[in-house]
């Protein structure tokens, strides 16, 4: 199978700037970026079907099975995949909006976990402290 | 007959999800219509069950056309095992939620609630049947799209910071899914999973590896295996109670059975991955179950119990053996039963209590002594007391893990006892704090306008039945754990045998 480097390289970058959108903390960036890496993912599904060519119609010039059409199969999985992720980019926009109503700030939350870590270490600290500081 | 029953448990839900839409300002037929619904997919499931037990897998090719190019829907034995198991915890769920709705009488976000739990429903009977690549991917996004909904019911701030995490964390999955699908194809030029069993064996084994470890990662994100569990205790406990159960008992499932069935059917028996897959379920195992013992409140402690358990079905798979995979699906069936019966009752002592915080509870078996048993029977299932179904689905798996007697294997039958041992550690500490002690006061509930009702004296009798229904459930699987075995056992044989699954979808078509 030969492969196409402007769109390879298209991908790569997609996935790239994806990734690191992906990492701020901004909600709206993340939301951002997962569409960034959705549009790589169907581009790479794209391209796994090889080099474009002619219309896969019965009747066609060189037939469905004929010598240099196009796949049709990726392409139809690509309309699927592009379904999915503009439905989920919709939820989504929707719940950043909603924490930004909530929260009045666009920020990831912090992890409660972290929280309850953080709150717990300044009472840790002050039960060491205490007793040296009764003497 | 077939041709209309096998597709019936994916196409039913996702017709009446549209009718119940219609019927949101009736809300009588609107729990009719679910009801029936899943009582016809318990039978359904029941029924293809037998045909694949006794005459090889069902297969159908959806529009007619033949297998490679068109998608294949596949019942062999352990699709419709697990389609089975998981329309009983469905409708048992569902009554739960009934019956904690009307108690409730919250109207808006029930009407919601039953679409999306049949669309839930639909998803996941398709990630079961599906034997395309492509249409388990759909299947994911199916199940997870309604999962978003259902996690963010409540539109509470706990509830958007939780579901921001859980739907981020999937959508990556599923961008990886997608990139591994291309890459499928790109190599093999088919998604259809009997034709790609074929052709993928053809390949160099570098290419072949790095697809099964791209698939493993994808799955892995959803079953919550070692170092990508982190989003699991973080999001599950904050949806209302019945949402959670039927997260914690399926849809991690879901991702253990897409791992069984791609590294059985498309990556058979590589070496590489099984020592992975061990290496994983130890360190699955005794990380999950050490994030449960510190945790306070008993949502998220039984959240770190589902990631210790997962570790228990990779160990079956890694083995590659009869008996290892036979004891990874017992263990899937009992464990989708205990820990969806469990956070049931989670939910009702929430509702008791007002609260799930551990140190703010107790005495509760001299108010409520049916809450008592009914916590009691799965929590010992779960840690693995005999005679209950966790003690027998344990004991097939370390069987298998000593009779396999590779140096990992051993180590893996280790961490499962000490896995074990500290379950049970985890599930007395809730005993001795909950049940026992002095009775704690009802902590009131910090926002009666929410979804989620707590700190109420009477429990609503569905709600209980329903719990009591999933605790029988859970005892049942002891009682037939013989033909049950049997019956996994044939399951095993069937997926180390790939070559009967490839005949029956190619031939067919």
């Amino acid at each position: 199978m030969t492969g196409n480097l402007t769109l390879a390289l298209t991908v790569g970058v997609l996935y790239a700037v994806g990734t690191y959108l992906l990492l701020q903390r901004t909600l709206t960036r993340v939301v951002l970026g997962l569409g960034l890496l959705g549009h790589g993912a169907n581009l790479l599904l794209l391209q796994s079907g090889g080099p474009a060519g002619g219309v896969p119609f019965i009747g066609a010039a060189g037939g469905p099975s004929g010598a240099g059409t196009a796949d049709p199969l990726p392409q139809a999985m690509v309309l699927t995949a592009i379904v999915i992720t503009f439905g989920v980019s919709a939820f989504l926009l929707a719940l950043a909006f909603r924490s930004w109503v909530l929260t009045g700030e666009d920020d990831v939350q912090d992890d409660v976990e972290d929280r309850r870590v953080a709150r717990r270490r300044p009472d840790e600290a002050a039960a060491t402290v205490r007793p040296e500081d009764e003497l | 007959m077939i041709r209309v029953l096998l597709p019936l448990p994916i196409v039913l839900p996702l017709l009446t999800a549209g009718l119940s839409v219609l019927l949101s300002r009736r809300q009588r037929w609107q729990r009719a219509l679910s009801v029936l619904t899943l009582t016809v997919g318990v039978v359904v499931a029941g029924w293809l069950l037998h045909v694949a037990d006794t005459a090889g897998p069902a297969v159908v090719q959806l529009g007619g056309w033949a297998a490679p190019a068109g998608i294949s829907l596949v019942a062999d034995r352990l699709s419709a095992l697990l389609l089975l198991v998981s329309a009983l915890v469905l409708l048992s769920v569902l009554l739960y939620a009934i019956g904690q709705g009307v108690a409730d009488g919250r109207r808006s976000t029930l009407a919601v609630f039953h679409p999306c739990y049949l669309v839930l429903a639909a998803g996941i009977a398709l990630a079961f049947l599906t034997g395309d690549l492509f249409n388990l991917f759909v299947a994911f996004e199916v199940m997870l799209v309604a999962s978003y909904v259902l996690i963010t019911l409540d539109g509470g701030a706990a509830q958007v910071r939780a579901g921001m995490t859980y739907i981020v964390v999937s959508l990556l999955a599923s961008t990886l899914f997608v990139t591994a699908v291309g890459l499928v194809y790109a190599a093999t030029g088919t998604v259809n999973m009997a034709d790609a069993a074929q052709r993928l064996a053809e390949l160099p084994d570098g290419v072949r590896l790095m697809l099964g470890l791209m698939l493993l990662v994808v799955f892995g994100i959803k079953a919550a295996i070692f170092p990508l569990f982190s989003w699991l205790p973080d999001s599950y406990p904050t949806a209302p109670s019945p949402v959670t159960a039927v997260f914690a008992g399926l849809l991690t499932k879901v991702g253990v059975y897409a791992i069984i069935r791609t590294q059985t059917l498309l990556f058979p028996g590589d070496r590489v991955t099984a020592s992975v897959l061990l290496t994983l379920a130890v360190l699955t195992m005794v990380f999950g179950i050490l994030g449960a013992l510190v945790q306070d409140d008993l949502k998220r402690l039984l959240s770190f119990t589902i990631v210790g358990h997962i570790g228990y079905m990779l160990f079956g798979l890694g083995l590659y053996s009869v008996a290892g995979l036979s004891g990874a699906i017992l263990y899937t069936v009992h464990h989708i039963v205990v820990q969806t019966t469990l956070f049931l009752v989670a939910g009702l002592i929430e509702r008791r209590e007002g609260t799930s915080s551990l140190s703010r509870s107790g005495g509760l078996q001299h108010v409520a002594p049916v809450l008592a048993v009914l916590y009691l029977l799965p929590a010992l299932s779960l840690a693995g007391i005999p005679p209950l179904s966790g003690f027998l689905a344990k004991l097939g798996l370390i069987q298998a893990g000593t009779a396999d007697g590779g140096v990992l294997a051993l180590v893996a039958v280790g961490a499962a006892i000490l896995t074990s041992l500290l379950t049970l550690y985890a599930m007395a500490k809730v005993w001795s704090t909950v049940f026992w002690g002095r009775v704690a006061e009802v902590v009131s509930d910090p926002d009666p306008t929410d979804a989620v009702q707590v700190g109420i004296a009477r429990t609503p009798r569905l709600m209980l039945g329903a719990a009591a229904f999933a605790v029988v459930g859970g005892l049942s699987i002891s009682l037939i754990a013989g033909p049950l075995y049997a019956l996994t056992s044939r399951a095993a044989a069937d997926l180390l045998e790939p070559a009967r699954y490839v005949q029956a979808v190619l031939v067919t078509s």
